[in-house]
């Protein structure tokens, strides 16, 4: 029999072997299925992995890599420091969706005007909006002692059809031929959100990401009130007899978070998306969840994972176009990856021992 | 020209219990996994497998039965990955069951692909005999197919089980507490597999209903997001298994009656209307708030023995 | 700033043209990019038999790849540009939404040739290409207006846009002109592809005595449902013919095959010219299904018709006079709709109930 004990502090070792691990389990998982559906296994993985960092082109596809991470990277930090603090914000797909529309709202009810206070009031309207959608399950959860995993999901739902009916309505394009979507903001100077050094992919939403682990990291380690909310997901008992008050703890981990989720809404609308469509979420609000743990909810370890999920994205779509490999494959490939890194998170947080009897 | 009269009540009722049956069976079955203290966010990925593997496996048996059990056995078995990887690998619900539903999702189009353009088997309607001629009751009640008589029994099922079993309270108590539960000397890691399983398992048997009866038809991506409206549902239902039932037919329901609305040509605003049942979610969630008896409270928690 | 972008487009096209050189004397290198996955059997699947089409004219002379379920935005930017890297020379992008990206891609790639589905935007190096669908409407139209007993045709809709819009108009048309009586039931769905969605869409219509169903959607399941109900519909994108025999009239088929095959060999033989295209049945690009047995020989010849007065360019779908919703003329007797009219349609014809959603 295998049981388990805990390690009174997770294993350094461990945390960095895990994802190398999974990795490896995941090449010899995915290589199998790619093999399965008559692919090279070996060139496919190469691609996924290797290509877009080191291959011909990674001039380009590093940069790619930062502008695929930027948004997953800002998300998950926010979401992580609610989850140190036992908060459980799964709603930041809806907060960003709710960000990209304020920020562009801002934008598009300013335009033609072109002036340099533009683009700083859309991070204003991005940040705002984001904070008060993530504020509606802090003051539920307050005010009532309601659920915010329950309440900040179902504000996704309410964000989506926002979003599809602001694409369609209020937002469209007066001069886009009918179709639905608004004014491409890459298009209008004061709002737009274009790369800083051009080939680099790098947008004010990474330099904001990155900053975010920087501040986070800081923040978590040194900081009175980022001790306060560790204390407070580690033991909320103690945390009451050192003076923290929960309430404060909810208000702020839900805000914070919901506001760089906005942010996040708010850089991709105004830079790589560029505008307002039905389709203009794609999960990053979600796929921010999985990078947070990924991340061990370490804003390193976040760094990390959101540079290693984009790395499937980009590479991802590399095989696809040739090896031929369907989408699908790809999808089944990341949820393989997912599963195996999750699963071997096991390892750095407990001890695995050989037990000849159960003791009951 | 808005002639109201002109939708049948009938008509209305059974279209909208036809409609909700896939969402009500994953959602009673989701209902069950939470209850047990476990939050799968997997539920999309789970349907939709259970559709392929329903739809699979009736085009290759001739059996639509043969298929709902396929679905059932494909989707359960999908589902103790997660059960396996949070209560073994203790890994956190809501990371594990998106990534679920990522895998779900891939693989499931992944078997699809020689089923495109290929009709199923019919399903037996069960026309109770006479009784569907009865006047609206025969037409909005009696006159469905199986799946949907076994939906309401399984509703049935589960509520008997969780109120007045044994085993349904010692599910309920491994939700409330399971460091209790297990002080106690119940096995949480077991128990709470099994409701994953049984949660998996009815997730896919709404898939399969999807692809088999209400559309019938495989295509790539065809929940279209059932499972996340499932899960919408077991919280509007306050983990009560016949408020799912109600929840059911009130979120079908509007879908429903709005494309019904729009036949018998009355404007409605679209977008506005289907945000609705999300917010009247959120408010029931605040109404009972104040009942703490219904939310399991170790819901999403991970559970280790040793700690 | 602008120094340092202009140098690392310069690498950039360096390095991707050095690709293309070296490999120009064997295949031409065409790329494809789909919104949805291949195995939709609706748009994207329509799009994806274009490009086998292509494999199967020019055999060893060209090489195409695929990516498929891109989003709009920043990963159809980063996929086009990963294609022109790897050394494709002419790229179609096969959704409304990639217009933007598809200038920003062209703008670093001027030597690779782009085509871009369904938008308005062209460029020295990009065309766009459409197809004139209303026409196919116009067929079926007529159609359903000669087989409806009931006189009530149902219509699933997807989003409020000109192109939608302009196929509810011309069916309507058509149908009104052989049927004095019918009344057209409009549905909007509010989505391109949801099965469930759409199948409930069409009870709720056959619920309201429809008996002939249209649809502006991409999966089957309308027609899989008329089949079931014992009414008629019609193909849509591909011919759909297995998912209701008994149902199913004819089918409007997006035929992109004899226009990829042309732009393929225009690059080839180095004739590529930038041009906005927008084709119907004359050219082959909407093509209508065959006729269902269940079609009474008059009504097959009528359509046959309609078809051959499209082709033929003696036929307009919208000829005058026609007024628009609230009584006011559009079309004077004998007058044609202009393109720029019809492709911003935002109105319904004289006699068609309800409105257009806002």
């Amino acid at each position: 029999m295998f049981r388990l004990e805990a390690r009174p502090q997770p294993s350094r070792f461990w945390i960095a072997v895990t994802p190398i691990l999974a990795v490896i389990a995941t090449m010899i998982a995915g290589g199998l299925m790619f093999a399965v559906l008559g692919k090279d296994p070996l060139a496919s993985i190469r691609m996924i992995f290797w290509d877009p960092l080191m291959g011909e082109y990674a001039f380009y596809y590093r940069g790619q890599l930062l502008t695929k991470a930027g948004p997953l990277i800002l998300i998950a930090i926010g979401l992580s420091i609610g989850f140190r603090a036992g908060i459980w914000n799964i709603g930041a797909e809806g907060q960003y969706i709710i960000g990209a529309i304020c920020g562009a709202g801002v934008a598009l009810a300013a335009y033609p005007v072109q002036a340099w206070y533009i683009f700083p009031l859309m991070v204003l309207a991005g940040g705002l909006g984001g904070w008060a959608w993530g504020m509606i399950p802090a003051i539920l959860r307050n005010r009532f002692g309601t659920n915010e995993i329950l309440v900040s999901l179902m504000l996704v739902y309410v964000a989506q059809h926002l979003l599809s009916s602001m694409a369609l309505g209020l937002m469209r394009n007066p001069e886009g031929m009918g179709f639905p979507g608004s004014r491409n903001l890459q298009q209008y100077p004061s709002a737009a959100n274009p790369e800083l050094i051009a080939g680099t992919g790098i947008h004010w939403g990474v330099v904001a990401a990155f900053l975010s682990v920087i501040v986070a990291y800081v923040f978590m380690s040194r900081h009175m009130t980022g001790f306060q909310i560790r204390l407070m997901g580690e033991s909320p008992r103690a945390a009451t007899f050192a003076g923290v008050i929960p309430k404060r703890v909810v208000t702020f981990t839900l805000g914070l978070s919901g506001a760089l989720a906005g942010l996040a809404g708010l850089f991709e609308v105004s830079g790589p998306a560029g505008q307002i469509t039905i389709d203009f979420a794609s999960g990053y609000g979600f796929t921010a969840i999985i990078v947070a743990f990924l991340g061990r909810l370490h804003p390193i370890g976040i760094m990390l994972g959101g540079l290693l999920m984009a790395l499937t994205y980009v590479g991802g779509n590399l095989v696809q176009q040739q090896a031929g490999l369907p989408a699908a494959a790809i999808q089944a490939f990341q949820g393989m990856l997912l599963f195996f890194l999750l699963a071997f998170d096991l390892l750095s947080a407990y001890r695995v021992r050989l037990v000849k009897r159960e003791h009951r | 020209m808005m002639d109201l009269s002109a939708i049948s009540p009938a008509a209305l009722v059974a279209a909208l219990i036809a409609a909700s049956t896939p969402i009500l069976l994953a959602a009673i079955g989701e209902l069950v996994v939470e209850k047990s203290g476990v939050l799968n966010l997997g539920v999309e990925g789970m349907m939709i497998t259970g559709a392929i593997f329903g739809f699979a496996a009736s085009v290759e048996t001739g059996s639509p039965w043969l298929g709902l059990v396929a679905a059932m056995i494909g989707s359960a078995i999908l589902a103790l990955i997660f059960g396996v990887l949070t209560q073994y690998f203790l890994t956190n619900q809501v990371a594990t069951g998106l990534a679920l539903t990522l895998f779900g999702l891939g693989f499931s189009a992944l078997i699809g692909q020689g089923y495109t353009g290929i009709k199923p088997p019919p399903f037996p309607r069960l026309d109770i005999a006479g009784l569907s001629g009865i006047p609206f009751f025969g037409r909005a009640l009696l006159s469905h197919d199986y799946i949907v008589y076994l939906s309401i029994l399984l509703v049935a099922a589960v509520w008997y089980f969780l109120k007045y079993t044994r085993p349904g309270l010692v599910l309920r108590a491994v939700g409330e507490n399971h460091d209790a539960a297990h002080a106690i000397g119940y096995n949480v890691t077991r128990i709470r597999l099994m409701a994953v399983a049984f949660g998996g398992a009815c997730a896919g048997l709404g898939g399969a209903y999807l692809a088999l009866v209400q559309v019938p038809q495989w295509t790539e991506g065809m929940t279209a997001g059932a499972g996340w409206i499932a899960l919408a549902l077991v919280v509007f239902a306050s983990w009560k298994p016949w408020r799912v039932v109600l929840g059911a037919y009130i979120f079908g329901g509007v879908s429903i009656l709005q494309l019904n609305l729009q036949a018998v040509g009355v404007n409605i605003p679209v977008a506005y209307l289907s945000m609705a049942p999300y917010i009247v979610t959120i408010i029931v969630l605040v109404i009972m708030s104040g009942d703490r008896t219904s939310a399991p409270a170790s819901l999403g928690r991970v559970f280790h023995a040793s700690s | 700033m602008k120094s340092l972008k202009s140098i690392a487009v310069g690498v950039a096209l360096a390095l991707g043209l050095g690709g293309v050189a070296a490999h120009a004397a064997e295949k031409l290198k065409v790329g494809f990019i789909y919104v949805g996955p291949v195995g939709d059997l609706g748009w994207t699947h329509q799009h994806d038999q274009g490009r086998k089409a292509v494999e199967k004219a020019f055999g060893d002379k060209v090489e195409t790849t695929y990516v498929e379920s891109v989003p709009e935005g920043a990963d159809a930017e980063r996929v086009m540009t990963q294609m022109a890297l790897s050394g494709a020379k002419l790229i179609f992008a096969t959704s409304f939404g990639y217009m933007d990206a598809v200038q920003n891609v062209a703008k670093k790639f001027p030597n690779v040739k782009f085509e871009h589905a369904t938008g308005y935007k062209t460029a020295p190096n990009v065309s766009t290409y459409s197809a004139r669908f209303y026409e196919g409407r116009m067929v079926i139209g007529h159609i359903a207006g000669k087989m409806t007993k009931t006189n009530k045709i149902g219509y699933i809709a997807s989003y409020p846009i000109p192109e939608v819009i302009r196929g509810i108009n011309a069916a309507y048309l058509a149908a009104k002109a052989v049927n004095p009586n019918v009344q057209f039931k409009i549905v909007w769905v509010f989505t391109w592809f949801d099965p469930a969605k759409e199948a409930d869409a069409a009870n709720a219509l056959i619920e309201q005595g429809v008996d002939v169903i249209m649809q502006h959607t991409d999966s089957p399941a309308a027609l899989t449902i008329a089949e079931k109900k014992g009414i008629y519909a019609f193909g849509q994108a591909s011919d759909m013919k297995k998912f209701g025999p008994n149902a199913r009239l004819t089918s409007i088929i997006d035929n992109w095959a004899p226009y990829y095959i042309q732009e393929v060999k225009a690059v080839m033989d180095g004739t590529w010219k930038s041009h906005a295209t927008w084709d119907g049945i004359k050219q082959g690009m909407v093509k209508i299904g065959d006729f269902s047995d269940k079609m009474p020989a008059d009504v097959k010849a009528s359509a046959q018709k309609i078809i051959d007065g499209l082709k033929a360019g003696t036929l307009h779908p919208f000829t005058g006079p026609i007024n628009k919703q609230d009584g006011s003329v559009w079309l004077k007797p004998g007058e044609v709709a202009d393109d720029a009219t019809l492709a911003g349609m935002n109105f319904y014809v004289e006699g068609i109930e309800g409105q257009i959603p806002k």
